[in-house]
């Protein structure tokens, strides 16, 4: 394996670990801020001999991902807000066919066209299911150029796992930044199909015909393919939470915050512990499954927690600590973002 | 003795849910029929609509795939470029191709996409209860037009495949009928021709089947056939357009 340090934006960093992870297809859409992510692919994609689409819409898009992931390739979209919102049926259907796939929403400020600035306003939309029916994506939230690379890995080999859409959930500072990248160069010499996929369509030779389709006309069936979907969320929950704490165990004052939040959030902690403060930060990695376990260390402490939005994650939080007695919170969206001296100030 | 006549292998043997006198049947049947003249059985995969053809892999023995409604061609895209040497089809109503899809549609033919599309057209939304479709003539009443349909607010009837044939991507358009035998058997050979363009990597092919809803033509089977023939036919001439 190659071993090289980079310059690159958070945008061309999830380009090129999706190809490293094996991504044979990509379809995307002009929007900001990801941009420089669908151009990094459409010509990395060529160069490697795979497929990229610029599509006529994001609903062709992530239908495009559809079909080429029931053909039993690793597929994968991105846009902003406002394109993902368009993108909920494909992601339902998607998690209705259960097939795998990798969504990046490099979030913008909204709601509506808002504009182009970083926020994480998308947080409800992402975590909650997002299209219609009992679903869910598994959600990552990468802070860094090097995790955004790094969780594309991650992100496809859940989305083989569970035959699940997993979305990495960015925001338009993570696209726009440029930071120093360890690359493994590790591209995979097979056509891709990481793990075999029995149930691909690839036409019915020496077997019986395979079906993708998410239609139980009959309310039973329905029922139990619901049922089976619940028990892989479970078991999603239990296995594959991710979190990191810093300074929780005997902190008094705890900040909760992702992504880009999460380095401020950093910053503040590291600041605020040299002066002798009892701080500590919980940062989730899987927006969903939420991190509730990361609550029980520490509950009796004070919770701030920190978003680029208007009180989304806040929620969990409350869940996980079964109340709201002890949880503040500290949010801006629009173009102004949470800074260090804001932060301080609360926690004082 | 020779046998000359059975059962399409690439047709299940159950009974269909369609309405009596229903050309979807009588349209699953010769794309089964089809897919076993050219033995392509092992390497075709179709994509079934949303429509009253939603259940369509029911009936085919090959791999099928859904698609959200209006989405096939998206779907049958992402197949195909990522599987060229396998043989892919969409089927697709009125509703489906030329309201709710006709982005796709248009896109999906303007890039030479190397495909097949079962277009059916029987004017009208069929499975949400006999609404006006793309395809609905002018005076015609369906659940949504009960004074039929009127030019001034509801626009003419859209001729997709017209618009199809002026895109230089596209190789093929023709559109047939299934309102007579003689008709079903031109139907059969021009989806021949369309399967065998993929399989020659000519591009796009499309074939427009026009085809009878007795159910919410509000006629008998019978009666629906003859509409074809005599009302339908006018405003969609048979024939090849591209």
């Amino acid at each position: 394996m190659k071993k090289e340090k980079i310059l690159i934006s958070g945008n061309e960093a999830i380009g090129e670990g999706a190809i490293q992870a094996g991504c044979f297809f990509y379809a995307g859409y002009p929007i900001t801020p990801q941009n420089e992510l669908t151009a990094y692919m459409a010509k990395r994609m060529l160069q490697e001999k795979r497929v990229f689409i610029q599509a006529e819409s994001e609903i062709s898009a992530i239908n495009m991902v559809l079909g080429a992931s029931a053909a039993g390739f690793r597929a994968m979209t991105s846009s902003s807000s406002p394109g993902i919102s368009l993108k909920q049926e494909g992601l339902s259907y998607l998690a209705g066919c259960q097939l795998p796939a990798v969504i990046v929403n490099i979030m913008r400020a909204g709601p509506g066209l808002g504009n182009i600035f970083p926020a994480q306003s998308d947080y409800f939309q992402a975590t909650k299911g997002g299209g219609h029916g009992d679903y869910y994506c598994i959600v990552l939230a990468p802070f860094s150029v090097q995790e955004a690379f790094d969780f594309m890995f991650f992100a496809f080999d859940l989305a083989d796992k569970y035959r699940n859409p997993v979305m990495i959930l960015g925001d338009g500072f993570l696209g726009q930044m440029v930071e120093p990248l360890t690359v493994k160069f590790q591209i995979p010499n097979s056509k891709y199909q990481i793990i075999k996929k029995d149930w691909a369509l690839t036409g019915c030779k020496k077997r019986a015909p395979n079906i993708i389709k998410s239609f139980y006309l009959k309310q039973k069936e329905l029922e139990k393919f619901n049922l089976l979907l619940q028990k892989k969320y479970k078991t999603i929950k239990r296995r594959e939470t991710r979190w990191q704490e810093i300074d929780v165990e005997d902190a008094r004052i705890i900040l909760v915050a992702y992504g880009t939040m999460a380095r401020i959030a950093k910053g503040v902690v590291r600041k605020l512990r040299e002066k002798g403060k009892k701080i500590g930060l919980i940062r989730p990695i899987t927006l969903w499954p939420f991190p509730q376990k990361a609550f029980l260390k520490n509950p009796k402490a004070r919770y701030l927690v920190l978003e680029m939005s208007y009180g989304q994650m806040v929620e969990d939080v409350k869940l996980a600590l079964e109340g709201d007695k002890n949880v503040e919170f500290l949010g801006r969206a629009g173009g102004g973002i949470p800074t260090e001296e804001e932060i301080i100030r609360r926690v004082k | 003795m020779k046998k000359i006549f059975s059962h399409p292998k690439s047709l299940r043997k159950i009974p269909t849910h369609y309405c009596a006198g229903c050309g979807h049947g009588i349209a699953h049947r010769l794309i089964a029929e089809v897919v076993d003249e050219l033995n392509i059985r092992e390497k075709v995969i179709g994509i079934a609509p949303v429509g009253c053809a939603v259940v369509a892999y029911d009936y085919w023995d090959f791999d099928c795939c859904e698609s959200a409604h209006g989405r096939a061609l998206a779907v049958a895209t992402g197949i195909k470029r990522c599987r060229p040497e396998k043989v892919v089809f969409t089927y697709q109503g009125d509703g489906d191709l030329a309201a709710i899809g006709t982005n796709e549609t248009i896109h999906a033919a303007n890039r030479g996409e190397n495909l097949t599309v079962i277009f059916i057209n029987n004017a009208v939304y069929g499975m949400t209860g006999g609404q006006m479709a793309p395809t609905t003539l002018v005076g015609q009443k369906t659940a949504t037009t009960p004074y039929g349909r009127k030019v001034n607010l509801h626009g003419w009837p859209l001729k997709i495949s017209e618009i199809l044939g002026l895109l230089k991507g596209v190789v093929y358009v023709e559109r047939v009928s299934l309102h007579a035998p003689l008709e079903v058997l031109k139907a059969k050979s021009a989806i021949k021709q369309a399967f065998l363009n993929q399989i020659q990597n000519k591009g796009f092919s499309l074939v427009e089947i026009l085809s009878a809803c007795p159910t919410y033509w509000q006629m008998s089977p019978r009666e629906a056939l003859d509409w074809i023939k005599e009302v339908m036919i006018k405003e969609f001439p048979l024939g090849r357009i591209k």
